[in-house]
C-alpha cells in the first residue's frame, strides 16, 4: 500500500468494528436481531500487491457511499456496514476470505474484486451459496452464460464495451492498426472487442503479437511493430504490462510514427509512470472526476469525496467501488432490506445515477448498461494542475449498442 | 522477414542480454566463491534499482544513481554477508538459500513500505533519450549505452581477476576453496568483499535496467528466475559461462520473440531442464560441483 | 511400529531414559494428529482458516517426506499440488466423475507427475536438483496457462461445485463449513496414518539413510536412485492428495496453485514446523497461516513479519518449532 500507512487504520477498524458487531449481535434476542441487524457487505479488494493505489481508492469510494446512506438513517432503519478483507490478488484467498465472509460474518452481499481471475473465483463461491454478488473488474467471461450467475451483477465495464468506445473514436475508415497482445484471457478479450470494432469502421489489421503475460521487457518486440508501420499500435494489456510496454514503446520513437491506444488508462498508472510516455495515448475508462463540468451526479459524487478525503479526487477505479456499493443499497433501499430475491428483482429494475449518468442492469447477462469515456493524456506542458492528467475525448452514452448480445452470450432469447 | 528485422532481433537480444549478464555474474561469483545460492539476488536488484532513483532524486542528477547506487548496495551486501550468512558457513548448504529466501520477502516488503506499492517513474537520462539510426533500423540510444557501460564493466572486471592480487585469489578460489585456507588467505575478508561484488553487480543491473521500465517492488523476482536460468546453463560458478549464457538467453528470448512470442518464457526454462539434464554442471561448469 | 528406525540420529544419540516418552510419542502420533485435527474448527478464527490448516498441512507433510526426510530440497512441489488439484476439477467438471472418484484420479495425475519429474530430476544433486524441480515445475505452470481452453488459464478452472455428496445413502451439505472439514478430514486422516506407516517401515530407514549420508547408503547395498525416485514419487502423492481436496474446498483452482510462490510457500511452511518431524509440517502450515491471518490484520505489510520471523528461523532454530520443542524436551 504505498502511501502505506494511510490504508492500515481502515483494514484494522474494520477487523475491529466486525469484531464489535459479531459479538453484539450474539448478545442480542433473536426476535429483535431480524429488524435492527446491521446490513453487512463485504468487499474483497486487493490491500497488497500492485494494484493498492487502487483498491483504496476503491475502499474509500465504497466505505463513502455507505456512510451518505447511514447518515440519511440507513436501509429500513438499519445501519449498513462494510468489511473489507485483503484479497492479495489472488483467487484463491479472494475465494477463502469470501467463504470467511460468508460463513462467519454472514454478510448480505459482496461487493468487490479487482482481476478476472479473483471475480470469477468470488463470483463461483457466492453462485453456489445463493449470496449477491457485485463485481467491480472488467472481464467478458463472467457475461457468458457459462459463469452466470443470479445473483452475480457486473457493476465494471467489460472489454468488449470498452474497446467499441474507444476504437468508435479513434479508428477510421482504412487505418492500419497493429496489436501488441497480452496472452491471457483479459488481452484476448480486449483484441476481440478492437478487432471486431475495426471491421466494422473498415480499418484492417497489418499484425498482433502476443506477449506473455507480466513481461517486464518488450524490446523484442518493437523492431517488428515498427516494421510493419501502423498508423494506430493498439497495446491490448493491463497495469504494469501496460506501463512498461508504452514506456518502451516510446523509447523506440513507436509514438512519433503512430499514435498509440490502449483499452483501460488508468489514473494512478498515468501519475505512477509521468506524463511524457503516456503524452498523446488514448484509452477508455468508467469514471473521470472532470465529468463534473457537465454532469451535476459527478459534481456531487466528487464533493463528498473531496470532502471526505481532503480534498482527494476519486479515480476510475475507485469510482467503481462508489457505483457498485451504491447500486446495491439503493436495490435493497427499494426492497426494504436483505431479502435476496427481493433485492435481486430491484437491481434487475434499477436504474441509477449516482456518479456517471444513467446506468441500469441488462436483464440477462446483468450488466451494467453505463457510459464509457474516452481519454487522452496529456502532455506536460498542458498539464498545470497535476491532478488532471487526462483529457475527455469523448463520452459514449449508455447503449445496449455496444454490448454483446445476449444470443450470442448464450442466453436463450 | 526480412534480413535486416532478423539483425535488429539479434541486437535487441544482446541488448536485453546485458542486463541478465550483469545479474547472472554476481550469482555465480558468489556461487562459486561462497557456496551460496542467493535467492534475495533479485531483490538486491531491485534495491539497487530503487538506490540508483534515490540518489538520482536528491542529487538531481542519473550519473550520481549509476555510480553511488551499486557501492551503497554492495556494502549492504556486504552487512548481509556479516551478519546473516557467514554464522551459516559451516552448516548444509541449503540454509544460506532459504535465509536469503527469507531475505528476499523482507527486502521487498520494506522497499514497499519505504517507496509504495505501486511503483515510480524513472525517466530516461535527457542526455540518452531519443533514437539511434544503425542502418538497419532505428535502437534507443539508451540500450545502447547500457551495452557500452556492460562491456566496460566486463573489460574491467577481466582485468581486475587476471591482472590483480585479489583477483588471482578469487580465482584460486573459485577453483578450488580449500587451497585458499592451505596458502593462508584471510578467507573471511575475501568472502566478505565477494559477496559485496557480486551484489553491487546486480544492483549496477537494476540502476541500468531502471529507465527501461518502470521501477516496482516486484522487479526483482522475473529477475531472480532469468538470472539463474542464466547461471545454471553457463554452469554456477563459472564466470564465463554467466557472460556466454547471459547473451545466448537474450538472443534465444528475441528470436521467440519473433517467431512464436507468447513462447518466449517457457524457452528459457525448457532449455535449462534441457541443459540440467544432458550436462547438469552446465556449459562451462566443472562436473564435480553437481 | 518401533522407535528404533523412527531417526537414525535419535538413535545414535537419545539416552534410553528419553526414548520411552518418544517411542509412545511415535505411537500414538496419528491419533494425537487426528485428535488435534478434530479441534481446529473450534479453536482458530474462521472456519476457512481451519480447512487451510488441514490442506496446507496435508501438503507440508508430503513435502517433508522428500525433503525433511530424505533431505532432497525440491522447489517445484507446487507442480504436484497444482496437478491433483486440476485432475480433480477437471475429472469432476469435465469427465463426470463424482467426488469420490476425482480424489484417487488427482492422485494418480499427481503421482504420475511426480513420478516423471522424479526420474529426471534425480540425476541431478544439491543445488541442481533444486535448481532442475523449480525449472520443471514452471514448465507445467506455463503449460496450465498456455492450455487455457482446458485449464482456464489465468481465470483459473472453474464450473465443478460439489454443493451435496452422497455415499451408502448419506447425504452431505457440502457447502455447510464444518461438515465440509470433517469429510475432508477423514481423507488427510488415512494419508496420515499411510505416511506414518511409510515412516515406520524399512523404507523409511533407507530414506532417512540417504539423507544421513547417500554413499554410505549406497556402500550398504541399497539402491539409492530407485528409493530417491519413490520417496519422490510418494510426496508428490500426497501433494497431489492435498490438491485434490483444496479443489473440492474451494470448488475452483487458481493458477496460482502451480505458482513457485506456492513452491516456496511450502517450503517456508516445513521448515518453519520442523523438517524430518512428523507433527512440524502440521504446526509450520498452522503457525505460518496463523501468523499471515493475525498480522494481515493490523498491517497490509504482513510479509515483513513473516520473512523476518523465517529469517530467525533459519539461524537461530533450523529444526523448526516441533523439533526444537522436541530437542528442548529431551535435552532435559
Amino acid at each position: 500500500m504505498t502511501k502505506g500507512l494511510p490504508t492500515l487504520p481502515i483494514t484494522r477498524r474494520h477487523a475491529l468494528a466486525g469484531l464489535a458487531a459479531g459479538t453484539a449481535t450474539l448478545a442480542m434476542p433473536g426476535l429483535l436481531r431480524a429488524q435492527s441487524e446491521t446490513i453487512r457487505i463485504g468487499f474483497p479488494t486487493p490491500l497488497t500487491g500492485p494494484y493498492a493505489a487502487e483498491a483504496k481508492d476503491q475502499v474509500r469510494s465504497a466505505e463513502l457511499a455507505v456512510k451518505l446512506v447511514n447518515d440519511k438513517g440507513g436501509i429500513a432503519g438499519r445501519k449498513v456496514e462494510l468489511l473489507v478483507r485483503d484479497d492479495k490478488l489472488n483467487a484463491g484467498e479472494a475465494a477463502t476470505r469470501t467463504l470467511e465472509l460468508i460463513e462467519k460474518e454472514k454478510v448480505h452481499a459482496v461487493v468487490g474484486s479487482l482481476s478476472s481471475a479473483v471475480q470469477l473465483a468470488i463470483n463461483e463461491v457466492t453462485r453456489a451459496r445463493g449470496v449477491i454478488f457485485v463485481s467491480i473488474s472488467q472481464s467478458d467471461t463472467i457475461n457468458e452464460v457459462k459463469d452466470f450467475s443470479r445473483f452475480t451483477f457486473h457493476e465494471a465495464l467489460n472489454p468488449h464495451m470498452t474497446t467499441a468506445a474507444v476504437a468508435k473514436h479513434t479508428f477510421k475508415p482504412g487505418m492500419k492498426i497493429a496489436y501488441l497482445v497480452a496472452d491471457y484471457a483479459f488481452g484476448h478479450e480486449i483484441l476481440r472487442g478492437f478487432k471486431r470494432a475495426q471491421a466494422a469502421i473498415g480499418a484492417t489489421s497489418v499484425g498482433e503479437i502476443l506477449h506473455p503475460i507480466g513481461a517486464p521487457d518488450y524490446s523484442t518486440f518493437m523492431p517488428r511493430l515498427r516494421a510493419m508501420k501502423p498508423d494506430i499500435l493498439c497495446i491490448c494489456n493491463f497495469g504494469r504490462d501496460q506501463a512498461n510496454s508504452i514506456k518502451q514503446a516510446v523509447d523506440f520513437g513507436l509514438n512519433k510514427q503512430d499514435r498509440i491506444v490502449v483499452p483501460v488508462l488508468l489514473y494512478t498508472q498515468r501519475l505512477g509512470i509521468g506524463a511524457e510516455a503516456f503524452e498523446g495515448v488514448v484509452g477508455g475508462a468508467n469514471y473521470y472526476w472532470r465529468l463534473q463540468d457537465t454532469l451535476p451526479s459527478a459534481k456531487a459524487f466528487n464533493d463528498a469525496y473531496k470532502a471526505a478525503y481532503s480534498g482527494a479526487y476519486p479515480t476510475d477505479y475507485g469510482a467503481y467501488g462508489y457505483t457498485g456499493v451504491s447500486s446495491l443499497l439503493l436495490a435493497m433501499a427499494k426492497a426494504g432490506g436483505t431479502d435476496t430475491d427481493k433485492v435481486i428483482a430491484a437491481l434487475e429494475g434499477l436504474t441509477y445515477d449516482v456518479a456517471k449518468g444513467p446506468q441500469h442492469y441488462r436483464k440477462c447477462d446483468h450488466q451494467s448498461v453505463q457510459s464509457v469515456l474516452v481519454l487522452e493524456s496529456k502532455a506536460k506542458a498542458d498539464t498545470p494542475e497535476e491532478a488532471d492528467p487526462f483529457r475527455i475525448l469523448a463520452v459514449e452514452p449508455a447503449s445496449e449498442d455496444i454490448l454483446r448480445s445476449c444470443a450470442e452470450l448464450g442466453f436463450p432469447s | 522477414m526480412d534480413a535486416e528485422l532478423i539483425a535488429m532481433q539479434l541486437f535487441s537480444g544482446v541488448a536485453l542480454g546485458a542486463i541478465l549478464v550483469m545479474v547472472a555474474l554476481g550469482l555465480s561469483i558468489i556461487f562459486g566463491m561462497l557456496g551460496v545460492v542467493n535467492f534475495a539476488h533479485g531483490a538486491l536488484f531491485m534495491v539497487g534499482a530503487y538506490a540508483g532513483l534515490w540518489i538520482a532524486s536528491l542529487t538531481g542528477s542519473f550519473w550520481w544513481g549509476l555510480l553511488l547506487a551499486p557501492l551503497l548496495v554492495g556494502a549492504f551486501g556486504m552487512l548481509i554477508e556479516r551478519v546473516l550468512i557467514r554464522p551459516l558457513y559451516k552448516r548444509s548448504i541449503d540454509d544460506p538459500l532459504l535465509l536469503t529466501f527469507g531475505l528476499a520477502y523482507v527486502l521487498v516488503e520494506a522497499v514497499r513500505i519505504l517507496f509504495g506499492n505501486e511503483g515510480m517513474p524513472f525517466p530516461t537520462p535527457p542526455e540518452l533519450a531519443g533514437v539511434a539510426d544503425l542502418g538497419i533500423g532505428y535502437f534507443p540510444i539508451y540500450r545502447l549505452f547500457v551495452v557500452g557501460v556492460v562491456a566496460v564493466v566486463l573489460l574491467l572486471l577481466w582485468l581486475g581477476l587476471e591482472k590483480t592480487k585479489f583477483g588471482l585469489i578469487v580465482r584460486a578460489g573459485a577453483r578450488d576453496p580449500q587451497i585458499m585456507r592451505v596458502l593462508g588467505v584471510d578467507v573471511a575478508k575475501v568472502w566478505l568483499l565477494v559477496f559485496g561484488l557480486g551484489v553491487g553487480l546486480t544492483a549496477l543491473g537494476g540502476v541500468l535496467a531502471a529507465p527501461m521500465r518502470s521501477v516496482d517492488p516486484e522487479m526483482g523476482a522475473l529477475v531472480l528466475a532469468e538470472a539463474f536460468v542464466v547461471t545454471v546453463i553457463g554452469g554456477m560458478g563459472s564466470l564465463v559461462g554467466a557472460v556466454v549464457a547471459g547473451l545466448l538467453i537474450g538472443i534465444a528470448i528475441s528470436m521467440t520473440a519473433l517467431f512464436a512470442p507468447e513462447m518466449a518464457t517457457i524457452v528459457m526454462f525448457a532449455l535449462m531442464a534441457l541443459v540440467l539434464l544432458v550436462r547438469p554442471q552446465g556449459l562451462f561448469g566443472k562436473p564435480g560441483r553437481a | 511400529m518401533t522407535a528404533s528406525v523412527h531417526s537414525i540420529a535419535e538413535v545414535m544419540t537419545g539416552p534410553t531414559g528419553h526414548r520411552g516418552w518418544r517411542a509412545r510419542l511415535t505411537a500414538w502420533r496419528v491419533p494425537l494428529s487426528i485428535l488435534v485435527l478434530c479441534l481446529l474448527p473450534w479453536v482458530l478464527p474462521s472456519q476457512a482458516l481451519a480447512v487451510n490448516v488441514l490442506i496446507y498441512g496435508l501438503l507440508a507433510v508430503g513435502y517433508n517426506l522428500l525433503f525433511g526426510y530424505t533431505g532432497m530440497l525440491s522447489f517445484g512441489h507446487a507442480a504436484f499440488f497444482g496437478a491433483g488439484a486440476y485432475a480433480a476439477g477437471l475429472g469432476i467438471g469435465q469427465l463426470g466423475l463424482p467426488w469420490y472418484a476425482a480424489i484417487p484420479f488427482g492422485m494418480l495425475v499427481g503421482g504420475a507427475l511426480a513420478f516423471a519429474v522424479g526420474l529426471l530430476s534425480i540425476r541431478t544433486r544439491g543445488i541442481y536438483f533444486s535448481m532442475v524441480t523449480l525449472a520443471l515445475a514452471q514448465l507445467v505452470y506455463y503449460a496450465a496457462l498456455q492450455s487455457s481452453s482446458i485449464t482456464g488459464g489465468e481465470n483459473g478452472l472453474r464450473g465443478f461445485t460439489v454443493a451435496r455428496i452422497e455415499l451408502f445413502g448419506w447425504s452431505v451439505d457440502f457447502l455447510d463449513p464444518v461438515k465440509k472439514y470433517y469429510v475432508l478430514m477423514v481423507f488427510a486422516a488415512v494419508a496420515l496414518w499411510l505416511v506414518s506407516r511409510v515412516l515406520a517401515s524399512p523404507f523409511g530407514a533407507v530414506i532417512e539413510a540417504i539423507r544421513e549420508n547417500e554413499t554410505r547408503a549406497r556402500a550398504c547395498g541399497y539402491d539409492v536412485e530407485r528409493t530417491k525416485v519413490m520417496a519422490f514419487t510418494l510426496s508428490g502423492l500426497v501433494c497431489a492428495l492435498a490438491g485434490t481436496l483444496f479443489a473440492l474446498h474451494l470448488a475452483i483452482v487458481p493458477l496460482d496453485t502451480l505458482s513457485i510462490q506456492t513452491s516456496g510457500m511450502i517450503v517456508m511452511m516445513t521448515l518453519l514446523g520442523g523438517a524430518g518431524s512428523f507433527f512440524g509440517p502440521f504446526v509450520g502450515a498452522l503457525a505460518f497461516l496463523l501468523m499471515e491471518d493475525v498480522v494481515a490484520l493490523w498491517t497490509p505489510h504482513w510479509q515483513i513479519v513473516v520473512g523476518t520471523v523465517f529469517i530467525l528461523f533459519v539461524l537461530f532454530l533450523p529444526k523448526g518449532i516441533w523439533g526444537t520443542l522436541i530437542a528442548w524436551r529431551a535435552g532435559r
